[in-house]
């Protein structure tokens, strides 16, 4: 579903991703960890389209098609979703009003007429059930003065409206409290099947013990330097990030 | 990403004027050039009598001695008064007597710009009086209005039919003297529109007019009065357009309403005269006169206004509350792009007792363009218990434009309570780009914005011109995003 294959970009003239290699198959769920300023947003960040960074190198691969080419909206409208890190706010556009228009957008790219209020709302009604969010924040303007928690809630609602092939969450479990961090992973859960996947950012081991990854990466200075299963995220857990960097270093010594 | 902003800002915001188009038909025209004898041949075209010419010439006279203002934050060339035609009429083989007989071109005309002449084919519910440069040309309606004792028809026939409400009214909320437009508009008005709402009538449709530009090098200077008997009630509507040139042309109306004891008068505007192109080459500059007065006790005016054209408007629909209780409203969305410049606002001055304002000012710039909101609100001494409640937001798209904002307050009350609240966004790429990742495009996206701002003034309009006006605001901004 997405293959990245030496992935190079850099911001303003600095070099970040330096050569990211990844392979994502349907039905998987692949956490990426890594230190503070690794480059995990960046990665995000590169593959939803932001154009302030440069692609400077390799290549990636979604849904069979270059992904690089694509503008970010028709890369969300391919089925490619990302929570993010830090959800900005928008004064004076509702909630459900800006989720409405991006259902319709991307039902209008496939082809499908736009779904009409009544469907709409139930639609909506079911998606709020699953993340337990409140009517009231949805008639609200689009993440204004929501807390903390509130904003990364709102995000995966807006995954489950949009049911895309590949999410990735961008550190959604920071900020949440424990029972915000069940239901936000419980929401993930259920959304799960075999025809989509999953990159999971984070720093926690505890949001892997509800989102079972198949494999774990870490990502130090712009690559992915370990890859594992969900035991290496327990070890890294107990013995930090410490041994892998000096590994790394000397290596790249 | 901001050689790429840019670009996509390029692209959009060149998106063609819809109303640009030039109708080819005769024309009976003035000798280009102001002089009393451009007074008197308006006048005598006009079939005049003599007060009306004696109004003209007084007004004219009284100019010679004026000024053009230099206050307005907006910059452009000096305008060559003696280089403007202020007289222009479609030649029409013969004065309609009904309806059917409009020249087909004008009708075509006005087809095209969305407006039908055909009563059978109204939009619902709404009169129009149809303007083209210096003559109305039709008012649709007229004999249902007629019945309920409403008085729609072009200023022109409101001189010859009702010589003493115009006798009256004409000059008695904007006088001549007012500034330096009012004082020219005067001296040289050829049409527009009057309607008279008599005591205890509730107008049965929306009134409109429609004005449109179409010669070269004229002037359009149309005089509008709308006067509200004891508890009437209109709501009134004016659209323009005009055609793309190269030059600037001159657009000077006054409007002029009185609203006497619990009477009502919604007046909303959707302007979209020719801005100019993205260059800054041509375009209508906008100065106009509106004024209202609350003359009653319990009166209300209420001004909306969503201005899109024009390459420079000067503006302020004001509203004077003489009647105890009255209530003045100013909903405005000023929208500037490219290198339009705008500085309009509102007046709310309190003289009666108990007298409510609300102004909601929302003003969006984008290009390199400027956009001033100037607003004043002045409480007298025996105005006791005024209260006046200004927002005023602007929206910024790119770092090329900027937004002012001049409130003036002059309170000389004590009870009076006046409050202004005002703030400043800016359209981030931030928002931009988390639009595009939820698969809405940047043009989408910035609609989406604009008119979640602009809401609180697009909710006043009436339901008819809302969409139109939505639409409207999207298109004049396409694109600019920084
Ligand atoms: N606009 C920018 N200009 C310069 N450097 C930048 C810019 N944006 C990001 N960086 C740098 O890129 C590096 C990677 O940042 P990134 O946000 O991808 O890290 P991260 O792995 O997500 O970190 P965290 O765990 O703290 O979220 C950091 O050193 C950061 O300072
Ligand atoms: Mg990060």
């Amino acid at each position: 579903m997405l293959k990245i294959n030496n992935l190079q970009a850099r911001i303003e003239e600095k070099e970040i991703l330096k050569g990211i290699n990844l392979d994502i198959k349907p039905g998987e769920i692949h956490a990426i960890m890594g230190p503070n300023g690794s480059g995990k947003s960046t990665l995000a960040s590169v593959l939803a389209g932001r154009s302030d960074y440069e692609v400077t190198g390799g290549s990636v691969e979604f849904m069979g098609k270059d992904l690089l080419e694509l503008s970010p909206e028709d890369r969300a409208k391919e089925g490619l979703f990302l929570a993010f890190q830090y959800p900005v706010e928008i004064p004076g556009v509702s909630t459900t009003n800006f989720i409405k228009s991006a259902v319709n957008e991307k039902r209008k790219y496939l082809g499908l007429e736009p779904l009409d209020a009544a469907q709409f709302l139930r639609n909506m009604k079911e998606k709020m059930k699953l993340v337990e969010i409140d009517q009231s924040l949805l008639s609200r303007s689009l993440n204004e003065g929501f807390s903390g928690g509130e904003k990364k809630r709102n995000e995966i609602f807006q995954m489950a409206m949009l049911e895309p092939k590949l999410a990735i969450l961008d550190e959604t479990d920071s900020g949440l409290d424990i029972d915000a961090l069940r239901i936000v992973a419980n929401g993930v859960n259920q959304l799960r099947s075999k025809d989509n996947a999953f990159l999971v950012v984070t720093h926690y081991q505890r949001l892997l013990d509800y989102i079972v990854p198949d494999f774990v990466h870490v990502l130090y200075k712009g690559r992915i330097v370990r890859s594992g299963t969900k035991e290496l995220a327990k070890e890294l857990e107990v013995k930090g990030y410490d041994f892998i960097k000096a590994e790394v270093d000397q290596e790249l010594a | 990403m901001h050689e790429e902003n840019d670009d996509i800002l390029e692209q959009i915001t060149s998106s063609e004027y819809k109303y640009g188009f030039v109708t080819d038909i005769e024309a009976d025209e003035a000798p280009k050039g102001l002089s009393e004898d451009t007074v008197r041949f308006i006048s005598a075209k006009k079939n005049e009598p003599v007060w009306m010419l004696e109004y003209r010439l007084k007004a004219y006279r009284h100019w010679l001695t004026m000024e053009e203002p230099k206050w307005p934050n907006v910059e452009y060339p000096p305008i060559n008064y003696q280089d403007i035609i202020y007289y222009s009429a479609p030649k029409q083989k013969i004065a309609p007597d009904s309806l059917d007989d409009i020249d087909p071109e004008l009708r075509k005309t006005f087809e095209k710009l969305g407006i039908s002449l055909n009563e059978q084919k109204r939009l619902t519910g709404v009169a129009v009086d149809a303007v083209i440069d210096s003559v109305s040309v039709a008012t649709t309606f007229k004999e249902e209005l007629s019945k309920v004792g409403v008085i729609f028809c072009s200023m022109s026939e409101a001189i010859q039919d009702h010589p003493a409400l115009i006798q009256k009214y004409l000059g008695s909320v904007v006088p001549a003297t007012d500034n330096f437009f009012s004082a020219l508009n005067a001296a040289v008005f050829s049409d527009g529109s009057f309607c008279f709402i008599p005591k205890g009538v509730r107008c049965p449709m929306e009134l409109s007019t429609y004005f449109r530009i179409n010669a070269a090098n004229t002037g359009q200077f149309e005089r509008t009065l709308i006067v509200a008997e004891d508890e009437a009630y209109v709501s009134y509507l004016e659209g323009c357009t005009a055609p793309m040139r190269d030059e600037n042309q001159l657009h000077a109306a006054v409007v002029e309403i009185v609203a006497m004891e619990k009477a009502e008068v919604k007046y909303s505007t959707v302007q979209n005269w020719y801005p100019g192109d993205k260059e800054g080459k041509g375009g209508i500059y906008n100065f106009v006169t509106k004024r209202g007065i609350c003359a009653g006790d319990h009166s209300k005016i209420s001004w909306t206004q969503v201005e899109t054209g024009s390459s420079i408007t000067w503006k302020y629909p004001s509203v004077i509350l003489k009647g105890d209780y009255s209530i003045g409203e100013f909903y405005s969305v000023a929208v500037t792009n490219n290198f339009q410049q705008a500085d309009t606002g509102t007046k709310m001055v309190h003289l009666g007792k108990n007298t409510k304002s609300r102004i909601v000012s929302k003003g969006i710039s984008a290009g390199k363009s400027q956009n001033s909101y100037r607003g004043l609100v002045s409480v007298a001494k025996n105005a006791g218990n005024a209260r006046n409640f200004s927002q005023c937001d602007s929206l910024l798209l790119g770092d090329k434009c900027g937004a002012h904002t001049f409130p003036y307050i002059e309170v000389k009350n004590n009870t009076a309570v006046v409050e202004h609240e005002a703030t400043t966004s800016k359209i981030g790429e931030d928002q931009i780009f988390y639009c595009n990742q939820r698969g809405i495009d940047t043009e989408t996206a910035v609609a989406l914005i604009v008119n979640g701002f602009a809401k609180e003034v697009m909710n006043q309009l009436p339901m008819e011109f809302a969409v139109e006006a939505q639409k409207l605001l999207a298109i004049s901004l396409e694109g600019s995003v920084g």
